[in-house]
């Protein structure tokens, strides 16, 4: 077993975690936004889970109207900041940019947008003020995307707000979860910062819903409930020695990851082995491997087409020296002295191993809030209709505890979005809590 | 390879290609440079009076209007004539000739409006050994203030009289410089034709404020916090000569008078517009300030190729065919009709010619076809305007298709005819002549 901490220099370290995309310097952008056709109803905007003009600022930017692209872009999504460094755009708004058919290379929506978003967050500009207060209250449960998206809103409105969050820090997976070269110096935190600054948004820490309070004691206390916690429980693997040292969570490692002040304190092993076909999948081995692990070999049981991380995530990842075998299901962890050595794999029929210091599973997360019923659920999450209104009035949920959509920062940012529209509206409607 | 050479008025160059008076002929340093990255020749920097030089601003003199991706596209400057002693400006004259003796050299001038000075320095320019003199009637600012420049060049009565005092006391050939700030240019080259000129060249900068710092409010360049209206050249003002050459070109009154092109040429490709328009030559400057004097490679071999593949033996060959090309609106064939058509295989879906067509023109480009996202031309409506053709940005999705004789024009149900008819015989014209 090799698993040891500081495998590089500090140099390395910090090569291996700088951004991503590093970001377009203010020429950059004005070429890239010439690029931009700015199409009539344009296919980028209908490919936007937040339908954010893209032609529109776009054509800002290209101006010098940055105040304006960013205004544009934060009033149809306040996380647009975290969206514009995290969102697959391959398979989005760039994906249907027009650009691809011409020249195969889309506008670099994301890149126009980060250029924007950020210039604006870091003039601490605000383009948004409170309504006068209406003296109607709403608890959200989870500081994630979705939880903050509705919060913003509903604050918009001049309704109080109250986020109550399991953990110490707000974010979500903003904060715990997105790999740490999409989210570099400290952003989550600062994005939160702006958007809270609207003001009438508070925010409870360490209060977790199931053991120290329910939807019905919400409901008691708040007009409206929104529902945002996300996705708490790991998909098991359903073999024996599951639980033996060295076999982790993916997310639980990546959220080590970027909590961690200083890199070199994290151990990795020499050769690891990730088991999934998603995000979290490609995002712990490319990190892993970054941290200087030898040999990462991502493994997943079907073949490319059917993989949900993109082709450019995929081709990503490869370039970072991740391997990635298709078409293997996992049979068996073979431990020495309690800790796992070896993963046996089959593949048509035929059975090999990989030796692993340490396995990562990264076959999803599911929904493992204790409702008791409260709600009800479809396929294993909370069922909402298209205005994100659960079974139950007065309660809203959104993000990835919610069955529809993809679980995406930006789906869960327009959850919320839409939620606080429908919530508004019932409370305008109600007349409670006068 | 073509034939490059030139013979403009008798002047020899190895090509057309002369850089204008300004700042690269400013001096020998860059007319020599000029010369080794291959320059037909140089309109020398604008000569004044001999005396103490003009002095010029010591704040900014440059401003440029940019494109996104900071192409300069416009250019403008209040830069005066020389500011060097004229006898230095002789001395390297003569010297440079001396040393390059197959290229051009035309020496600008610009002296007060009165015979002796005139007299006087074409005396020393006719002793450097010089091929020609070119007449800046153009200067548009600090020059024209003081009755030189373009405050000359705007009475053709005063074009017309010095020009005939260059042609009396000076046996070089003379090229009129016509300043763009005026009405009609055809008067200005008229005159410079009945006072003898050997030629005209055209355009000098059009006067122009290139913007506004919206912090300070003053213009830009500004010095001192104030600016004042400078010359406009460059890839923006192209179109703006095109026409008053071909204008000088076609006039019944000049027609024959060689012209010497100028304005916003930057490749071969401008400069084949101009000599088509009937420009003899071409002259440039914005172009070599903007990427330095090695601009003239493309010019070069670009011309040489077209000419190649055109089957043209010499520039002469190329000189005003497109001049008959130009007519007066009122002779337009009224019964030719086209009709835009979209290539759906390069179509990539942008939308554009839909939105311009839908906001601004005819309604004649659909968005969708079976409720998805597809644009096609409705015949019944489109008037063949070529705006969708302007904005679309794919080069030859759009095209226009003109209707053969026999086919039916889907808008007006008329049958295309195919004989000419214009507007001064059109029914609805008042004042139509009967055939
Ligand atoms: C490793 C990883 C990488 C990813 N990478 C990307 C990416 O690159 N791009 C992208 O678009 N998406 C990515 N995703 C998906 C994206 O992060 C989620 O879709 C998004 O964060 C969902 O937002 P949310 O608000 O619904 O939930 P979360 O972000 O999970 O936030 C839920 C919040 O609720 C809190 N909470 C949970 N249970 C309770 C409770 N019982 N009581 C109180 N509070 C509670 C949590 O602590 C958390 O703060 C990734 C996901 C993972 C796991
Ligand atoms: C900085 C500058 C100085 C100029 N000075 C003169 C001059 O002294 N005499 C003159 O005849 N034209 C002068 N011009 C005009 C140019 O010769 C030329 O007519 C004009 O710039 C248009 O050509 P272009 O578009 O290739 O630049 C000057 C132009 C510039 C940009
Ligand atoms: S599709 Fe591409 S080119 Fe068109 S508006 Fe969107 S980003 Fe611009
Ligand atoms: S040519 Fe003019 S009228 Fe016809 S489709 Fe194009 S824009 Fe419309
Ligand atoms: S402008 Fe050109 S590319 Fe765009 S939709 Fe029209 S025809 Fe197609």
């Amino acid at each position: 077993m090799d698993i040891r901490a500081a495998r590089l220099t500090a140099d390395e370290y910090a090569h291996n975690f700088s951004d991503m995309h590093p970001p377009l310097g203010d020429t950059a952008a004005l070429v890239e936004a010439d690029r931009c056709y700015f199409c009539y109803d344009a296919p980028c905007t209908e490919a936007c889970p937040t339908g954010i003009d893209v032609a529109g600022f776009i054509s800002m930017i290209k101006s010098g109207n940055n105040s304006g692209a960013a205004r544009l872009i934060l009033q149809e999504n306040i996380i647009g900041g975290s969206c514009a460094r995290v969102c697959p755009t391959e398979t989005l708004c760039e994906q249907a940019c027009v650009r691809n058919e011409q020249d195969h290379r889309p506008v670099s929506i994301g890149l126009l947008q980060r250029h924007a978003v950020d210039a604006a967050i870091n003039a601490g500009q605000q383009f948004f003020s409170r309504a006068p207060d209406t003296g109607k209250r709403v608890a959200i449960v989870g500081a994630g995307p979705a939880g903050l998206s509705c919060a913003h809103g509903l604050a918009r409105q001049g309704h109080q707000v109250t986020i109550i969050e399991a953990r110490e820090k707000s974010g979500g997976l903003n904060e715990y979860g997105l790999a740490a070269y999409k989210m570099l110096d400290d952003f989550a935190s600062r994005e939160i910062e702006y958007i809270a600054a609207i003001g009438g948004i508070e925010i409870r820490y360490g209060q977790h819903l199931g053991d120290d309070f329910d939807t019905g004691s919400l409901l008691n206390e708040f007009d409206a409930i929104f529902l945002g916690m996300g996705l708490d429980g790991v998909n098991s693997l359903n073999l024996a020695n599951e639980e033996v040292d060295g076999v982790m969570s993916a997310v639980d490692y990546i959220s080590q990851i970027r909590q961690s002040g200083d890199l070199s304190e994290l151990p990795v092993g020499r050769q690891v082995v990730v088991i999934g076909g998603g995000m979290t999948a490609i995002d712990i081995a490319t990190q892993v491997k970054l941290l200087g692990a030898d040999e990462v070999t991502l493994v997943y049981r079907r073949g490319p087409e059917a993989m949900v991380a993109s082709e450019e995530e995929r081709e990503f990842t490869q370039i970072k020296g991740v391997k990635i075998l298709y078409n293997a299901k996992p049979v068996n962890i073979i431990t020495v002295d309690g800790h796992v050595r070896e993963v046996e794999f089959e593949r048509k029929g035929e059975t090999f191993s990989l030796p692993a210091d340490m396995l990562f599973k990264a076959i999803g997360q599911n929904f493992d809030a204790k409702l008791d019923g409260a709600v009800e659920l479809e396929k294993g999450r909370i069922r909402v209709d298209a205005q994100r209104k659960t079974s139950v009035a007065g309660i809203w949920a959104g993000g990835d505890c919610v069955c529809d959509g993809e679980d995406l920062t930006v789906a869960a940012a327009q959850d919320g979005k839409l939620a606080a529209k429908s919530i508004n509206e019932y409370l305008l409607k109600s007349g409670r809590g006068e | 390879m073509a034939d490059l050479t030139s013979n403009f008025i008798g002047i020899h160059s190895p090509n057309p290609f002369w850089l204008a008076s300004a700042p690269p002929t400013d001096k020998a340093y860059n007319v020599v440079r000029a010369f080794e990255a291959g320059w037909g020749g140089v309109v020398w920097k604008t000569l004044g009076e001999d005396g103490p030089p003009l002095v010029n601003v010591n704040g900014p003199r440059y401003g440029a209007w940019h494109s996104g991706d900071r192409r300069l596209v416009g250019f403008n400057n209040i830069e005066l004539i020389t500011d060097r002693p004229l006898d230095l400006n002789v001395r390297e004259i003569t010297q440079v000739k001396k040393d390059w003796p197959d290229r051009a050299m035309i020496v600008s001038l610009m002296v007060p409006c009165n015979e002796d000075a005139w007299k006087e320095i074409l005396h020393k320019i006719e002793d450097t050994g010089a091929d020609g003199i070119e007449l800046n009637f153009g200067c548009p600012h600090g020059m024209s203030e003081r009755g030189m420049g373009a405050a000359v060049g705007q009475v053709p009565e005063y074009v017309e009289m010095v020009t005939r005092w260059c042609k009396e006391y000076s046996a070089m050939p003379v090229i009129v410089k016509l300043t763009p700030n005026i009405s009609d240019i055809r008067q200005s080259a008229r005159a410079a034709h009945n006072g003898g000129a050997n030629a005209v060249s055209m355009i000098n900068t059009i006067n122009s404020i290139i913007s506004v710092d919206l912090d300070t409010f003053s213009i830009n360049p500004s010095t001192g916090g104030k600016g004042t209206h400078g010359g406009y050249c460059g890839p923006a003002v192209k179109p703006i000569a095109l026409n008053m050459v071909a204008e000088v070109a076609r006039d019944e009154q000049t027609r024959g008078l060689p012209i010497s092109g100028i304005g916003g040429i930057t490749t071969w490709r401008d400069a084949v517009d101009f000599i088509a328009l009937g420009a003899g030559n071409v002259q440039v400057c914005t172009a070599a300030m903007t990427y330095g004097f090695k601009v003239i490679d493309d010019m070069v071999t670009g011309l040489s190729d077209f000419m190649d593949s055109k089957g043209f033996a010499s520039v002469d060959e190329i000189v005003g065919k497109a001049v008959d090309k130009v007519t007066d609106w009122k002779y337009l064939d009224l019964n030719t009709i086209v009709k835009a058509q979209i290539d759906q295989e390069q179509c990539i879906e942008c939308g554009r010619c839909h939105v311009v067509c839908e906001d601004t023109s005819h309604q004649a480009i659909s968005a969708t076809k079976d409720g998805s996202r597809h644009f096609e031309v409705i015949d019944e409506e489109c008037v063949g305007c070529n705006l969708c053709v302007s904005v679309c940005p794919v080069e030859g999705c759009i095209s226009l298709r003109e209707l053969s004789v026999g086919e039916i024009d889907k808008r007006t149900g008329e049958t295309v005819s195919g004989e000419y008819a214009n507007w001064t015989t059109h029914a609805n014209n008042p004042m139509r002549t009967n055939q």
